[in-house]
């Protein structure tokens, strides 16, 4: 079966990419599978200046899930160009580069460093880290501010595709998307964590020092199949769904309800080969339910009348 | 396609050691060698996850290779929590994925006095320390622990080098731990020789202080929480000399003591 996906004029070989935070920089999974397999990858939110992020501990295991408060650490954009992105065969793996600032002005900024950069096939604007003081989920809850951002990205981002990242952290998540689609955004996707926090009986203290983390894995992904079934039908650009999926049959779900790529996050600490693998068993489970095409099956949820 | 890296492979033997209680049992978990074909060192880890294991156990644990050949990996491990609790469950023919071998590993210098240090499960990188190394007549192991020791797969290493321990039943015994550790730190810097150490951090932090403060070289293997192993979720981080976070899966779990600062 052709799994071959037109995202907003990116190229895509299947719809499997992997989720921004749970990948590394792909380099770090090259000894588990082949990167060319996969539909692209995303990167780790990528700041102009390096970020420590959070202190220790920042990550804790939650019934189907975890929580993580990590605070967006990263190298800085600089080092990515130079360091990560030259090790990656971005020439035959769309290799998307995930956008974190304080605010619009700043993504504007980033958004132009990238833009010229041949090997980033398109930007991913986080507006929705539950575990940074500013330009964090308070910012995704803010429409207006969605909006700005999309169009302060899209001004600079040349001709590469800009996808905003939604948070589910939200009381209308159409609202959102629609948000993203005035701003200029080409796409959107969604969801990213669910703010959580996990507690200790014995020592009386939080599991995070951060005290509140982000929830994800499998136990988020009720809640964001039905983020992406609201956006899908609120918005006309297309969407890439996300949150808990862990088999091809999860991927296939997001599929059916509308989104035209999925990404894997969590589940790639399952195992490093998870992504793979769902890259792998896809046209098998679209096939044994007898889906005549991706095209066919996307979005073919029959709804009660 | 995932190569040999990421394998399921089944387990030979799961064997409670000693007579240990349910709170402190420790097991010898021998499993089919993976067939890494560059090998593994001393002081490496591999992530383990078993197959049947359902989505409520997210992450893959963290354990240390103990030791391996052609045809076995052994790894031993404390009972603590849900995860090893379910591992202690396993049983011979079950399948569990492993992924590794991950992260930096001890140094084996030869014609030098090496001093292993090691806390409670931190003896675990000691057994296939001890095997592998040429010249067992240069090593010495002082072993600080909270189960007794006939808990301990302690007989390879005690056949080949010198064994001191120190139980800890009551909080004071910490005192004369840590006491000894300084002693021993001190008569391996005026021998020139090389520490080795693996334990929990305030273990490590004591070794750590005593190796700076007498000149000696010290190497750390440190035991933080990990969700990836390899690099991606910056979950295991520790902070380097400078006081930037580094993850301890791939530029540990083995560092020099003068390469981390393991403040509180
Ligand atoms: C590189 C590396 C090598 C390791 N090698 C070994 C090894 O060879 N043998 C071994 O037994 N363990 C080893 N560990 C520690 C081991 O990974 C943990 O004990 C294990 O992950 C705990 O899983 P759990 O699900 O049972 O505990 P969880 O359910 O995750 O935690 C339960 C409770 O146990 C506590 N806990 C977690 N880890 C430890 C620990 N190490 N000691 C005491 N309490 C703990 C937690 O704080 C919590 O309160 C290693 C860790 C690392 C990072
Ligand atoms: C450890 C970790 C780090 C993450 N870092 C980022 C990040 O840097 N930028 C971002 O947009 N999302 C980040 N996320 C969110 C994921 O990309 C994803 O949106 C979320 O985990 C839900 O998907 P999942 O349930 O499949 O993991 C991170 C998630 C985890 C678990
Ligand atoms: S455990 Fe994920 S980065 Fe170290």
């Amino acid at each position: 079966m052709d799994m071959s996906v037109d995202f907003a004029g990116l190229k895509l070989k299947n719809p499997i990419l992997t989720a921004s935070g749970t990948f590394g920089f792909g380099l770090e999974f090259k000894r588990f599978g082949n990167l060319e397999s996969l539909g692209g990858i995303i990167v780790k939110g990528l700041s102009l200046k390096p970020r420590e992020g959070n202190p220790m501990p920042r990550i804790a295991e939650t019934p189907c899930g975890m929580l993580n408060a990590i605070g967006i650490q990263n190298p800085g954009v600089e080092v990515f160009l130079k360091d990560r992105l030259p090790k990656l065969p971005w020439k035959t793996l769309p290799v998307l580069v995930n956008l974190y600032a304080t605010d619009a002005t700043e993504f504007g900024e980033l958004a132009k460093v990238l833009s010229t950069e041949e090997g980033v096939a398109a930007l991913e604007v986080n507006v929705s880290c539950p575990n940074v003081k500013e330009g964090g989920i308070a910012f995704g809850q803010d429409p207006s501010q969605i909006t700005k951002v999309a169009e302060a990205v899209k001004k600079n981002a040349g001709n590469k595709p800009v996808i905003i990242k939604l948070s589910p952290n939200v009381t209308d998540i159409a609202t959102c998307a629609r948000a993203a689609e005035d701003g200029g955004a080409d796409g959107i996707s969604l969801i990213n964590t669910l703010s959580g926090m996990a507690v200790d009986i014995e020592r009386r203290a939080p599991r995070l020092t951060n005290v509140i983390g982000g929830l994800s894995g499998p136990a988020v992904k009720p809640v964001a199949l039905r983020c992406v079934f609201q956006a899908v039908n609120a918005v006309k650009i297309p969407v890439i769904g996300l949150g808990g999926i862990s088999s091809a049959e999860d991927a296939a779900e997001f599929l059916l309800v509308g989104a035209a790529a999925v990404q894997i996050g969590t589940a790639n600490f399952l195992s490093p080969d998870t992504a793979f693998k769902i890259a792998e068993e896809l046209p098998k489970v679209l096939e044994r339910v007898n889906a005549k095409s991706l095209d066919e099956f996307r979005g073919s949820l029959k709804l009660p009348k | 396609m995932s190569a040999n890296n990421c394998r399921a492979v089944k387990v030979i033997d799961v064997k409670p050691l000693g007579h240990s209680s349910p709170d402190e049992e420790i097991i010898e978990l021998k499993l089919e060698y993976p067939g890494w074909r560059s090998g593994w060192r001393v002081g490496q880890f591999v992530m383990i996850r078993p197959v049947s294991w359902p989505l409520d156990l997210i992450w893959g644990r963290p354990f240390s290779i103990c030791n391996a050949d052609d045809n076995t990996l052994t790894i031993l491990f404390q009972v603590v929590g849900r995860g090893t609790k379910r591992l202690a469950e396993l049983t011979t023919g079950d399948k569990v994925n492993i992924w590794g071998p991950l992260g930096s590993f001890f140094s084996k210098p030869k014609d030098r006095p090496i001093l292993m240090l090691a806390g409670g499960m931190g003896i675990a990188p000691f057994c296939g320390y001890v095997d592998s190394h040429d010249q067992p007549e240069n090593l010495k192991l002082f072993f600080a622990h909270r189960p007794p020791l006939e808990n301990y797969p302690l007989n390879s290493i005690s056949e080949k080098v010198e064994v001191e321990d120190l139980r800890e039943t009551k909080p004071e015994d910490i005192l004369n731990i840590i006491a000894r550790i300084d002693e021993l730190v001190k008569e391996y810097a005026d021998k020139k020789g090389l520490i080795v150490a693996c334990g929990p951090t305030p273990f490590l932090r004591t070794v750590r202080s005593a190796s700076i403060k007498y000149g000696v070289e010290a190497e750390l293997s440190l035991e933080n929480r990990m969700a990836c192993g390899v690099g991606a979720c910056l979950g295991c981080v520790t902070k380097d000399s400078t006081g930037h976070h580094t993850q301890v899966c791939t530029t540990g779990p083995v560092f020099k003591a003068t390469d981390i600062s393991l403040e509180d």
